[in-house]
């Protein structure tokens, strides 16, 4: 058992002259104080990595900056899905009894720490260095053809997909930290700059600076507790080339697990949070998870289910869409809003129900996924 | 499919007008990505085979947006993934006037200074 004990989530977007270290820094102080907690309580560190700064001790690297001494740490690498990874170790190290609280935190000066060609072509690695990143493909052009294919099988289109955007914008809109908050509306995300079809720039997540840490704690803190009742991972494949189906990666496998390990089905859950990297992943883990019918995301965000007072609210900090991206504090700011959703601090923003959360990442091209399930105790 | 050895075979990532694929002598699975052992068995000594370059379209993707000034020269490019006759998946380029389900067949092209494969209608 293990509780999450405070967070902390810079605004994301534009820190111009902050370095990923810095930004790292500023989360953890965030999360210390929003727990509580000083420096010397804690005693696990886990970090993620950054393409601004690929140390290969990066926690311990953090661990002297920020002035810790803890007795267990290292850094973690799944792409996407570090985040939640980082916290599904943290929660087996308090479980196990390895370490007491644990720091998780991740950041980078993904957006002004380099240019957008070399952020591109760092992200495109995900590919094959051999038989896919030769031919010119990108993260995007990934994704293009995973959407091409869902489209296909389950008939879903731009329009659905659009519709995602919207939503993630409209949730952003009433978050001060969030990069974009301007409304959009569909016919605009079906308008915007084609990147790799079907997707076009409003399909697709923005490159951000920004951090987000959270603590994990064996106790229950100053807050209303939030317990990680579970976490799952799934890795069944490395490159889109080689995935055994383009219609399911995974996600729907690893969710079960964490649900199962929970005691919970999916109708007992309350609010979700899922990576959004593009509108196609959001549609897909979402379908794949059963949290939509296939083909029917879309159609469902535009009635409001997805919505703060709908049946099942999503991403309400905006998402990796509209709140930002800057690589392992991305997904995790999906964890620091559900904790504030859980703890009933979210302000205008407050979902009415999130006794019960379920959280999914993915890694890679929908390739490593990672799922928690969390309770207000 | 012949049995030659894969420095022998024609192949694409290598420059040459190729697709390489391998397959197990022991359990029958036959792959893209190169290595010396079977990935489903374990069993080593893999066979080589060249692919005929026939197969089926599953997704396709205009790259408006390239990773560098070599690929910024070609766009909008056409990316596929094809399922191969010989039941291997593979990413290259193609015909952007391509839909899923197209039979298509394989040539290679000099693109963005690479020769690189690439599937029209067959």
């Amino acid at each position: 058992m293990s509780f999450v004990l405070g967070s902390g989530l810079t605004r994301f977007g534009r820190h111009e002259g902050r370095t990923t270290l810095d930004l790292m820094a500023d989360a953890s102080t965030l999360a210390l104080a929003d727990a509580g907690l000083s420096r010397g309580d804690i005693d696990g560190l886990v970090c993620g990595y950054a393409t601004t700064m690929p140390h290969i001790m990066l926690a311990t690297v953090f661990a002297e900056h920020f002035g810790i001494r803890p007795d267990y740490a290292h850094a973690v690498q799944v792409g996407g899905a570090t985040g939640f990874a980082m916290v599904m170790l943290a929660h087996l190290l308090v479980e196990s009894g390895a370490a007491n609280r644990v720091l998780v935190v991740g950041g980078e000066n993904r957006m002004t720490g380099q240019t957008r060609d070399a952020s591109i072509q760092a992200l495109a690695q995900a590919g094959h260095a051999r038989y896919e990143v030769p031919l010119g493909a990108t993260i995007p052009a990934y994704y293009g053809l995973v959407a091409s294919h869902y489209m296909h099988a389950f008939g879903s289109t731009e329009s659905d997909f659009a519709e995602l955007a919207v939503l993630m914008r409209r949730h952003a809109a009433a978050h001060p930290g969030a990069q974009f908050r301007e409304p959009i509306s569909v016919d605009e995300v079906l308008a915007s700059r084609p990147i790799a079809t079907p997707l076009k720039i409003l399909d697709c997540c923005p490159v951000s600076d920004g951090a987000c840490a959270v603590i994990v704690g064996r106790e229950p803190g100053l807050h209303p507790p939030v317990r990680i009742r579970s976490a799952a991972q799934v890795h069944r494949f490395q490159h889109i080339t080689a995935a055994p189906d383009l219609t399911r990666y995974g996600a729907a496998e690893c969710t079960a697990k964490a649900l199962a390990a929970a005691g919970r089905t999916l109708d007992d859950i309350e609010c979700a949070a899922v990576y959004d990297s593009f509108t196609v992943t959001l549609a897909l883990l979402l379908e794949e998870i059963g949290l939509a019918p296939r083909g029917r995301s879309g159609v469902l965000a535009r009635e409001g289910y997805f919505s703060r007072d709908g049946r099942m609210p999503l991403n309400l900090h905006g998402g990796l869409l509209s709140y930002g991206h800057c690589g392992v504090a991305g997904a995790m700011a999906h964890l620091a809003d559900t904790h504030l959703q859980m703890t009933g601090r979210a302000a205008g923003r407050q979902a009415p129900r999130a006794g019960v959360a379920l959280l999914h990442g993915d890694g890679g091209v929908l390739s490593s996924h990672v799922s928690l399930v969390l309770e207000a105790a | 499919m012949n049995d030659t050895p894969h420095a022998q075979l024609a192949d694409w990532t290598r420059g040459e007008a190729g697709i390489a694929l391998q397959g197990c002598t022991a359990c029958g699975h036959a792959w893209y990505f190169r290595r010396e052992f079977c990935p489903a068995c374990g069993a080593g000594s893999p066979r080589s085979m060249p692919a005929a370059g026939g197969g089926t379209v599953a997704a396709l993707t205009l790259v408006h947006r390239a990773p560098d000034d070599a690929f910024r020269a070609e766009v909008p490019y056409a990316l596929v993934l094809v399922e191969l006759d010989e039941g291997v998946r593979v990413m290259a380029h193609g015909n952007p006037d391509l839909v899923i389900g197209d039979a298509v067949q394989v040539s290679f092209r000099l693109i963005a200074g690479r020769l690189l494969p690439h599937f029209s209608r067959a």
